[in-house]
């Protein structure tokens, strides 16, 4: 097509700046939300946290989001809308980034509910529906992602409230927690080392093993994901070895010892919630880029199937980690300043049944919000009598975000798309 | 209505700290009682005086710190103990700073003459009355380590055992007042009757003292009832 040999270029320099604006807007604000349990119980320092937020998101990102990436490049849409229009999709998506991008700038500034993933959703059916035609949008594909904002914190909650109740069970209720804090922990370490390589094999790593001519049956996949678990194990029982016993803490508190404990065990699952979160939030800035990079270069042939190239990612988690290093570790102390009634006990809990809920969504290819997931998590926690107080407002506020977000990012999409078209159509 | 997004908003203030330090400042109030009347049978009015003013702070600290806990105590907030129920054990907590400061403010009032062969026995009674204000914080105190455990196991016995003793150390309260309302009963002739009175007034309070100090336990226990 005429219009992407003249324009290609600028097409794709514009969706990459804008790709990286929106994967700036993640680690600035959406990464803090994942991390700042940890923070606030006191398990890791700020600079601890950021650390394992640029590796594991990074990671996540790379080892498991391809489903989610995949999705929000050419599920929400239909692409065979698109076939003779292929200009049409690509001015969508860049407006959809843009939408998304400013909308989430806007709320943020105004301190209103942002869910970058709502907003890029919302944006993406926004152009789609109003700026073609409503059979532009996949309307099935659209109504399980929306089922799967409501479904996710309640899943997230029940398993926290599970967890919660086995570390109850196991070891609060014991005579002697901090020797079974000791002995049980290195358990919920397997289930975190599992659950990433378990997703990673299945999800991630296909396409690898493809290219080196691999393939694992189901039985395999779990038998390389339990030894990475044994492994994840390992490690975590040689760290807890360091924890001793100090009687001088329990004068105050008789659990002082085993909050130090799970202290060590939450460094493990704040690893696990930064890979879920890159698995798929990093999605939302990646992948209208990549629709657009995939159009573009293949000169608009939208069936034309090609692999994502990898600067594509790399962009991705080259935002988040700008993001988190100029502005994301202010909202992480903001916020773990604010959170500190959560002990690493139940910080742990709230956050293994985050992170399992959202890396099950990304294996899935469902773009869900890992802030939402983790207020479900927490109020998980809250209904096995765990945590002091919970503010119920959140669950409103978190409505709200959904009437309110999707809308905006629609709107936005459809102003941006309008002129996209009028300068370059 | 609260629009940011923060993971933080969804925590609130936890409640089980603010009513801990109430706790510990109403039983300071009340533990000024034995200073107290130490001075009153010295005679020593002026110091009483002292006294009473220290106690009317400490009283008027624990009405501010009430007032603050039940401001931050909206309908929204998800506990998991009943909102009513924490708000009880506050309300109880005061009585005993309230109760402690009307004791003093009658008997500084009237600058109250204890007879002499009652001295012994009354300064035991009000010791054993603040006595039960201890037990009673001892069992509050253990509120944050109920927290920690989900309110089960090992430690609910533990707490069970402390609002056992509370129970037992009220009951020999309640045998002293006995004791020594017997024995004001038996000298009732040679006292001026307005004066007979007010001493019993004030073995009233000083038993509703301790009364309170068991309240406090019994609406703990609540606490632990699933």
């Amino acid at each position: 097509m005429e219009l992407f040999t003249e324009y290609g270029t600028i097409l794709i320099i514009l969706a990459g700046a804008f790709g990286f604006f929106m994967a700036w807007g993640v680690g600035a604000n959406d990464v803090a939300n994942a991390m700042g349990t940890s923070v606030g119980s006191k398990a890791l320092t700020i600079k601890q946290a950021i650390l394992i937020a640029m590796v594991f998101e990074f990671a996540g990102a790379y080892l498991a989001g391809g489903e989610v990436t995949s999705t929000i490049r050419k599920g929400i849409v239909d692409s065979d809308v698109f076939i003779d229009s292929p200009d049409l999709l690509v001015f969508g998506m860049l407006s959809a980034l843009l939408a998304a991008g400013t909308w989430l700038m806007v709320a943020s500034f105004m301190g209103w509910p942002v869910s970058t993933t709502h907003s890029i959703v919302g944006a993406i059916v926004g152009f789609a529906a109003v700026g073609v035609s409503t059979d532009a949008v996949n309307w099935g594909k659209v109504s399980t992602i929306v089922a799967s904002w409501v479904v996710s914190p309640v899943i997230a909650g029940t398993i926290s409230f599970a967890i919660f109740r086995s570390v109850q069970n196991l070891i609060l209720i014991q005579d002697n927690p901090f020797e079974r804090a000791k002995k049980y922990a290195p358990m919920y370490m397997f289930a975190v080392g599992f659950l990433m390589a378990m997703v990673t094999i299945l999800k991630g790593l296909k396409h690898v093993f493809k290219d080196f001519g691999v393939s694992l049956t189901f039985g395999e996949s779990i038998v390389w994901a339990m030894m990475f678990g044994i492994l994840v194990a390992i490690i975590g029982t040689f760290l807890l070895s360091r924890v001793k016993r100090n009687e001088e803490l329990e004068v105050s508190n008789r659990f002082a010892n085993v909050e130090r404990v799970f202290a060590v065990l939450m460094v493990f699952t704040a690893c696990s919630m930064a890979f879920a979160h890159g698995s798929n939030d990093v999605a939302n800035a990646v992948g209208p880029l990549a629709a657009v990079v995939n159009v573009v270069s293949s000169g608009g042939d939208i069936a034309a199937k090609s692999s994502m190239p990898s600067w594509i990612l790399l962009l991705g988690g080259a935002g988040i980690v700008v993001g988190l290093a100029t502005y994301g570790f202010k909202v992480m102390g903001t916020i773990g300043r604010k959170i500190t009634e959560l002990t690493p006990s139940r910080g742990f809990a709230a956050e293994l049944g985050a992170a399992a809920t959202v890396v099950f969504a990304s294996g899935t290819g469902l773009p869900i919000s890992t802030t939402h997931t983790l207020v479900g998590a927490v109020l998980g926690v809250g209904l096995a009598r765990g945590i002091g107080a919970l503010n119920l407002r959140m669950i409103g506020s978190i409505f709200l975000s959904w009437v309110v977000t999707l809308p905006a990012g629609a709107g936005l999409a459809i102003l941006f798309f309008f002129f996209f078209k009028g300068v370059f159509g | 209505m609260d629009f940011s997004n923060s993971i933080s908003n969804l925590f609130g203030k936890s409640p089980i700290k603010p009513l801990q330090e109430h706790m510990a400042l109403v039983v300071t109030c009340a533990s000024h009682l034995e200073p107290f009347f130490e001075a009153v049978i010295a005679n020593k009015w002026s110091e009483a005086g002292g006294i009473f003013d220290t106690i009317t702070d400490d009283e008027n600290q624990a009405d501010d710190l009430k007032k603050q806990f039940r401001l931050n105590m909206p309908k929204s907030l998800f506990m998991p103990v009943s909102r009513g129920d924490l708000l009880g054990i506050l309300a109880q907590q005061d009585n005993i700073a309230n109760t402690a400061k009307d004791v003093c403010g009658i008997v500084l009032g009237r600058q109250m003459d204890i007879p002499s062969s009652l001295q012994a026995d009354f300064i035991a009674y009000v010791k054993s009355a603040i006595e039960t204000c201890e037990k009673a914080r001892k069992a509050i105190d253990e509120l944050d380590e109920l927290l920690e455990t989900g309110f089960t196991g090992q430690e609910v016995k533990f707490v069970k055992k402390l609002i056992r003793d509370l129970d037992a150390q009220e009951q020999k309260v309640d045998k002293r007042e006995r004791k020594l309302r017997h024995r004001l009963f038996k000298m009732e002739e040679d006292i001026p009757p307005v004066h007979v009175m007010f001493l019993y007034n004030v073995i009233d309070n000083i038993g509703a003292i301790a009364d309170t100090a068991e309240q406090v336990g019994n609406q703990l226990e609540l606490l632990l009832a699933k």
